[in-house]
C-alpha cells in the first residue's frame, strides 16, 4: 500500500513540476476518488444488487443463519445481513463499509455441496474479511491505483497533442532525461499499480483464511471447502468483475494457473491456500 | 537541549505510557465482563426453552417423572448459580439431565414425530452451539486480559491498579467424555 501511495506522489510531484498548472489533475482525481468512495460507502446494496441476490431467512435457511449468528458471537462482530445466490456454482462473498453495515452472501450451489463444519470454516473466512475491513482496504487501493492511470494517462495525451506549457527554464539535455523518466513512468506506473493491487487482494485473502481458522480453531473445515469448490470448474451465472475480489474462490472458474498467470489473480490458487490451512503438511 | 528539558520529556512520555497501558487494560477487562453477559444471555435462553420441552414430552411420557424432576431441578439450580465455577458445574448437570430426557424418548416413536419436539430439539441444540460460541469469545477477551496484567510492562500498572486476573469458563468438558451418560430402561 505504502509504494502504491508513493508512486502517485512521485506522479503528482512530477507533474506539479512539468505543467505548472495541476488543477485538471486534481479536477479528475477527485471525481475519481468521490465515485469510489460512494461505491464504497453503498457497498452492501450495490453489490447485492449486481449479484442478484434475495435475503435468507432462518426458516429457509437454517443452517446458514445459525452459521453466521454463532460465528459472529464467537468473533464479537455484530451480525450482518444474510443473503442466498440462486446459482449452482458453489462461492459466497461479503461487504459492507464496516462491520455495523455488513452483509454475507452464499449460493445454494454452495449450501448443497458443504457440510456444517465446511460451511463453517467458508463463513470464518468472510466474517474475517469484514472483521479485517478489507472492503475499506480495497476500496483505498483502487482509489489510489486509480489516480495514478489517470494521471499517467493525462500526460500521455499531453504528449500526443504537442507538449505541454513549460513554465520553468530548462537545459536542453535535463529537460529531456526529465520527459523520458516521465514516459517510462506513465506506462508503468498504472500496471504497477494494478499489479500491486493484486497482489495485496491475494494477501488479504490468505490474512482472511488464517483469520477463520483461528476463530473456528478447525482449519480442517475451510481447507476441505476449497476442496470441493476448487473441483467444479464451470463459471458462475451472474458474475461481475467489479465485485470478483469479493468471492472466496475465482468466479471466473479458472482452474489449471501457471505462475505467471497467479500475477494477475485475485485470488491466490485454491492448492496454495489448502497447504498453507494445513501447514504444509 | 539541557538535561532538565530532556529529563521533563522523558517524564512525559513515561506518564502517557502509564495512561495508555491503564486504559488499555480498563478496555480489555469491560469487554471480557461484556462477553460474560453475552453468556448469560444465551444461558438464559436455553432456560426458557426447558419448560416447554419438559411439557412436550410429558404429554407422551408420561410415566418418567424422575427424570423431568431432575430437569427441573438441575435448571433451578443454574438459575441460582452465582459465581463463575458454581455455574460451570450447574451447567454440566444440567446438560447431562438433558442428554438423559432425550434419551428415554428415542424409545416413544410417536413423540420422536412430533414436529414440535423436533423443533425444539433443534432450537436447543442451536442454543447448546450458541453458549459454545459465547464461551470461545469470553474466554478469548480473558486471555487478552490476563496476557496483558501478567506481561511486562503491564504488570506494574495492573498491581499499581489493582486489576484482578479472570477465570476462563471451563465447562468441565473433559469430564463428561470420561463419564458417559447412563441409559437406564
Amino acid at each position: 500500500m505504502t509504494l502504491v501511495f508513493l508512486i502517485v506522489i512521485a506522479l503528482g510531484w512530477f507533474f506539479g513540476l512539468y505543467f505548472n498548472n495541476p488543477s485538471i489533475v486534481i479536477i479528475f482525481g477527485v471525481f475519481a476518488i468521490v465515485l469510489n468512495i460512494i461505491s464504497y460507502w453503498y457497498s452492501d446494496t450495490v453489490v447485492i444488487k449486481l449479484s442478484g441476490a434475495r435475503p435468507a431467512t432462518r426458516e429457509e435457511f437454517f443452517d446458514l443463519y445459525t452459521v453466521v449468528e454463532n460465528l459472529s458471537i464467537t468473533a464479537g462482530l455484530p451480525t450482518p445481513k444474510i443473503y442466498v445466490v440462486t446459482d449452482p456454482a458453489p462461492n459466497a462473498f461479503a461487504t459492507g463499509r464496516d462491520k455495523n453495515h455488513a452483509a454475507v452472501c452464499a449460493t445454494t450451489g454452495l449450501l448443497s455441496i458443504l457440510d456444517r463444519s465446511e460451511l463453517e470454516g467458508v463463513i470464518a473466512h468472510e466474517l474475517s474479511h469484514i472483521g479485517n475491513r478489507d472492503m475499506l482496504v480495497s476500496t483505498v487501493v483502487v482509489v489510489l491505483v486509480g489516480f495514478i492511470s489517470i494521471i499517467s494517462d493525462i500526460f500521455m495525451r499531453s504528449l500526443w497533442f504537442g507538449g505541454g506549457r513549460r513554465g520553468n527554464d530548462r537545459e536542453g539535455e535535463s529537460g529531456t532525461i526529465f520527459m523520458i523518466v516521465g514516459i517510462i513512468l506513465a506506462i508503468l506506473a498504472p500496471l504497477i499499480g494494478t499489479l500491486i493491487q493484486l497482489a495485496i487482494s491475494r494477501k488479504r485473502e490468505y490474512l482472511a483464511d488464517a483469520s477463520g481458522a483461528l476463530l473456528t480453531r478447525y482449519p480442517e473445515g475451510l481447507a476441505s471447502a476449497l476442496q470441493k469448490i476448487g473441483q467444479y470448474s464451470a463459471p458462475l451465472r451472474h458474475q461481475s468483475n467489479a465485485i470478483a475480489h469479493l468471492y472466496i474462490a475465482d468466479p471466473t472458474g479458472d482452474k489449471k494457473i501457471p505462475w505467471y498467470k497467479t500475477l494477475l489473480l485475485t485470488h491466490p490458487p485454491i492448492n496454495d491456500r489448502i497447504k498453507a490451512l494445513l501447514g504444509n503438511k | 537541549m539541557n538535561t532538565s528539558t530532556i529529563s521533563i520529556i522523558v517524564l512525559i512520555v513515561l506518564v502517557l505510557l502509564c495512561i495508555t497501558l491503564f486504559n488499555g487494560l480498563v478496555t480489555l477487562r469491560n469487554r471480557a465482563r461484556e462477553a460474560w453477559a453475552d453468556i448469560e444471555v444465551q444461558l438464559k435462553r436455553r432456560y426458557d426453552l426447558i419448560p416447554n420441552l419438559v411439557n412436550t414430552v410429558k404429554g407422551y411420557a408420561t410415566h418418567e417423572s424422575q427424570a423431568f424432576e431432575k430437569v427441573s431441578q438441575a435448571r433451578s439450580m443454574a438459575m441460582q448459580a452465582g459465581t463463575l465455577s458454581q455455574k460451570g458445574e450447574a451447567e454440566n448437570a444440567l446438560s447431562g439431565t438433558l442428554k438423559s430426557l432425550f434419551a428415554i424418548s428415542e424409545a416413544y416413536p410417536e413423540l420422536k414425530a412430533n414436529t414440535n419436539f423436533l423443533e425444539l430439539q433443534r432450537e436447543l441444540s442451536d442454543t447448546e452451539n450458541k453458549i459454545q460460541s459465547a464461551r470461545r469469545f469470553y474466554n478469548g477477551n480473558v486471555r487478552d486480559l490476563n496476557t496483558k496484567i501478567e506481561t511486562f510492562p503491564g504488570n506494574m500498572i495492573a498491581k499499581m491498579f489493582n486489576f484482578a486476573k479472570m477465570d476462563f469458563f471451563d465447562l468441565g468438558d473433559n469430564d463428561a467424555a470420561q463419564n458417559p451418560v447412563e441409559v437406564k430402561f
